[in-house]
């Protein structure tokens, strides 16, 4: 498909401003100025939309096909919460408004809905305060190692290392070490759970801390996981909960009440707001209550008479590590979805996502190999049978295979201690006849590795481009049409 | 309104062929690990939820006319941006790792690249970052990288934003951070050059800067590529219609806020961190790339690549822990900066330009407000001098319904009484004119 820029027609033009109502300015010398337009394409509007409406018809979303991608949270993202994010009192609100004086007064509808957001959170995770600014959930992981930086910093303790889990998320270490620690790998064990001997061994004085999913990538709940937060404690160090996969719990049981510290949530997961092919998400940081002074400014307050307000002294805060008060028309998305579900619906989530994910498990039993032939939670990871590899079917084949059938592989590869891993994340927003096409889609994949892998080699021939060269990729760098 | 599509029934049958229990999916969660409180409201009706939630945007003050800018800015959004990002296909898409059926995702991010790299004259552009603050941060530790030295310069001309924002960033990191003093409304040259030293790996500046004020960094670029450091540039895209490119400055990475290319201000976010750079750095540039390759049948096709430095394949030893980004506003911003195209952006920027300097000589016109600054360049902000104190001043206007600017102090010492203008294509003649015989009833 023709680039934007090769369909360019010298002269076409689509929006201008119109004829302006004052002079023309001469206030801008020459050598200040750009010796020649920038090359952006002229294009009618009906150009343009027609060339994104063809992009976007080259797209797989959770709105076209099914999108059971571990670790993503895939679930369908309600259109009232799109909506509302539109309101003209929310959308063409100005950011700097309550840094004027008493300008905090002219912004109450947006202050309201981030304090309660806040307790909404405090009340599902057992935190004792969050801020909203973290704008993913990477960067809700930096700003929590920030937050247990200070917190040393403030104890004196001298500490430089992190302690992960094998099978973190990648964020997790690095944002660890973007932060300035030194990260220690801990193993996972036979069942798929930290090594809780060498997580003893790991633990010392240089520990500042832990950074933990519960469930974790293999969607395993760790019933030891208050023993962690217990033994990194008794040196001082702080226990970070990574929220990715908590659509597994939610409303069931809050990492708080199992003696975490720091934890952060993907809005963009279990709180349904829409992952924008990549972004923009949110990633809200909770704390216990002695970490609450650490928390970035500003931080909403409600006052005696029920305004609210912008808190910006607080001495032993992080600082900023967003602008101003974070992703604000993500947090709205997802402050709506938690006021049309409430608690029983909130509960719900957690069981019919356990639900699904466990059926698709014992369902593709005997077909794929499971990494952990056992009760998961959100999300079940197969690999490859040793026939399927002797025949040189990988997992990327079974992926590929299944973009032919109309469904949005799982994560494959990941986690990275699973050789040959699918890792599958229904979500409780799926059907069950959702469900059962896609388990009749992987058997009958798992038939073809064994009788007809060549098929398989040669997936997907349903999409607009069939396997692109990334060697060549990588090789001939092309990243821009200049 | 749990969105959850089993029947009674299913769910039975379903527990059924498994052989579980409701209970029992849980029954790996130890009796005492199970939520001790979990005392949340009871769900809305759709109905409901629109409703309050309209209420809410009601008590949110938008009829202000706004001159209130400081690196956040109202601009005009055409309706086909709007309508073209909210096709589902885009925005309910995941990270475009399977690229067979992410092709309209991926061809998008390899155009805004492209598109980016045109606007800043430079020659690698990566698919986004979360803000102009998160990226000048990343550019900062890119810069640190790149030349394996730990000391920045910042004038205190960029955002002051940004620059409490990498002041808490490096609280933890060895680096060493010197801000310098901006002088007349630019960026302090003399104190600038006396740090700069062979420990520097990177000098930040902005234009416009903060002030409004356009400058030109070339002499800075010369400077500090004798001493083997980088020049960072954070510039504000609508301007780059019509204003001198960072590239042919010199500059080596580019970076700033795209809000203003489509996005509704939205009380601060989700707004568009951009980056560019020189081809020879973008082994070390933070966050996703995609490129150009072929498929089997040889079409042209995109991917994402250099995925070695990402954090998903290097973990704690990758450039960026950035994983999610702002995807659907770098998309927001391709479309816009399309349907502006060529002439439109230049237009438009040269529109805002025009309308600056009308404000500027009516409100000067105006007995005890001063230019602060002696430098005339300025783009669509420039600031003013009041007789009193400019947030008090601010305040009273607010009354008259005007977001008549921001007040200096609140970042600055000794700018008590002045006051940042802000005027894009939006505003209208007979708006400046009403804020001008405004502010001079309140003075």
């Amino acid at each position: 498909m023709k680039l934007l820029f090769e369909k360019s027609v010298p002269g076409r033009c689509s929006v201008s401003p119109g004829p302006s109502d004052v002079p023309t300015s001469v206030n801008i010398k020459d050598d200040l100025l750009r010796d020649r337009s920038a090359a952006l394409p002229e294009l009618s509007e009906l150009d343009v939309v027609r060339h994104f409406t063809e992009l976007s018809r080259r797209n797989f979303g959770v709105d076209t096909n099914f999108y059971p991608l571990g670790s993503c949270t895939m679930k369908y993202n309600p259109k009232v919460a799109e909506r509302i994010a539109t309101y003209p009192g929310f959308a063409h609100l100005h950011p700097l408004l309550p840094q004027l004086r008493m300008g905090g007064m002219l912004t109450q509808g947006a202050l309201a809905i981030l304090y309660e957001m806040d307790l909404l959170l405090r009340e599902i995770t057992g935190m004792a305060g969050f801020t909203m600014q973290p704008m993913a959930g990477a960067h809700g992981e930096l700003t929590g190692m920030m937050i247990m930086a200070a917190y040393h910093r403030d104890k004196g303790n001298k500490k430089t290392v992190l302690l992960a889990p094998d099978s973190a998320h990648g964020t997790n270490p690095a944002s660890a070490a973007i932060a300035g620690y030194r990260v220690v790998s801990i193993p996972s064990g036979p069942d798929g759970l930290m090594d809780l001997a060498a997580l003893k061994q790991a633990i010392s004085d240089d520990v500042a801390g832990v950074m933990l999913t519960c469930p974790n990538t293999l969607g395993l709940f760790n019933p030891h996981i208050r023993e962690i937060c217990d033994l990194i404690h008794s040196v001082d160090g702080l226990a970070y909960y990574d929220g990715a996969n908590l659509n597994a719990i939610v409303g069931k049981a809050r990492p708080g009440d199992f003696g975490f510290d720091i934890v952060h949530l993907n809005l963009h997961k279990t709180f349904a707001t829409p992952h924008g092919g990549g972004g923009p998400g949110a990633g809200p940081v909770g704390v216990c209550d002695h970490l609450v002074p650490f928390l970035p400014v500003s931080i909403v307050v409600k006052r005696a008479d029920g305004t609210y307000a912008l808190e910006y002294d607080r001495p032993k805060s992080i600082g900023y590590v967003a602008p101003f008060y974070g992703n604000f028309g993500i947090v709205l998305r997802a402050y709506v979805y938690i006021l049309l579900l409430g608690k029983d619906g909130l509960a719900r989530v957690a069981e019919n996502a356990v639900l699904n994910a466990n059926y698709v498990r014992c369902k593709l039993r005997g077909h794929y190999a499971a990494a952990f032939d056992k009760l998961c939670k959100h999300e079940c990871v197969f690999s490859t049978t040793d026939e399927m590899a002797a025949n040189g079917v990988h997992a990327i084949d079974i992926a590929k295979a299944l973009i032919d059938r109309g469904f949005h592989p799982p994560t494959v590869y990941f986690p990275t201690i699973v050789k040959e891993a699918m890792m599958i994340e229904p979500t409780e927003t799926e059907s069950k006849e959702t469900l059962d096409a896609f388990i009749a889609a992987m058997i009958e994949i798992a038939g073809l590795a064994q009788k007809d892998p060549e098929t398989l080699k040669a997936a997907p021939v349903t999409t607009p481009v069939s396997r692109p060269n990334e060697t060549a990729a990588a090789k001939n760098l092309n990243i821009a049409l200049l | 309104m749990p969105f959850i599509p089993h029947t009674e029934q299913q769910q039975r049958q379903m527990l059924a062929e498994i052989g579980l229990t409701m209970d029992g999916l849980f029954a790996d969660i130890p009796a005492d690990l199970k939520a001790k409180s979990f005392n949340l409201p009871p769900g809305l009706s759709e109905m409901e939820a629109r409703s309050r939630l309209a209420e809410l945007a009601g008590k949110n003050s938008i009829d202000l006319t706004l001159f209130l800018g400081g690196g956040f800015y109202d601009h005009f959004i055409p309706s086909a941006v709007y309508s073209i990002i909210s096709r589902s296909e885009f925005y309910t898409a995941y990270t475009p790792y399977q690229p067979e059926l992410s092709q309209g995702t991926l061809q998008a991010i390899y155009e805004y690249q492209s598109a980016i790299c045109r606007l800043t004259d430079m020659e690698v552009s990566n698919a986004s970052l979360y803000d102009g603050g998160t990226a000048m941060y990343e550019a900062m530790m890119m810069a640190l990288r790149i030349t394996g030295r730990n000391k920045v310069i910042i004038d205190d001309s960029v955002n002051p934003i940004y620059r409490v924002m990498i002041h808490s960033y490096t609280q933890n990191l060895q680096i060493d951070l010197e801000e310098t003093h901006c002088a007349n409304g630019l960026a302090n040259r003399d104190e600038i050059l006396d740090k700069l030293d062979d420990q520097t790996g990177a000098i930040i500046v902005q234009n416009p800067n903060f002030f409004g004020c356009i400058d030109d960094f070339t002499d800075l670029a010369k400077a500090a590529h004798a001493k083997g450091a980088l020049l960072l540039v954070s510039c504000y895209p609508i301007s780059l219609g019509i204003l001198k490119t960072p590239g042919a400055m010199g500059a080596d990475i580019v970076t700033g806020e795209g809000q203003s290319l489509g996005m509704p201000m939205s009380f601060g976010g989700p707004y568009l961190g951009f980056m560019a750079a020189r081809k020879e750095h973008v082994r070390k540039m933070p966050g996703r790339v995609v490129g150009e390759t072929t498929d089997r049948e040889g079409r042209r096709a995109f991917v994402l690549t250099l995925q070695a430095r990402e954090q998903h394949i290097r973990r704690d030893k990758a450039t960026s822990n950035i994983c999610s980004n702002e995807a659907l506003c770098a998309l927001t911003a391709l479309v816009y900066l399309s349907l502006l195209g060529k002439e439109g952006l230049k237009e438009t920027a040269q529109r805002c330009a025009d309308k600056a300097s009308y404000a500027y000589q009516r409100l000067t016109a105006i007995a005890g407000v001063e230019p602060r600054f002696k430098t005339r360049w300025f783009f669509n902000e420039f600031v003013v001098d009041l007789p009193r104190e400019a947030a008090d001043v601010i305040a009273k206007l607010i009354e008259k319904g005007f977001a008549a600017g921001f007040p200096l102090s609140r970042y600055y010492e000794g700018m008590e009484n002045s006051m940042l203008i802000c005027v894009t294509e939006k505003r209208t003649k007979q708006e400046i004119g009403m804020l001008a015989e405004a502010l001079e009833s309140v003075l």
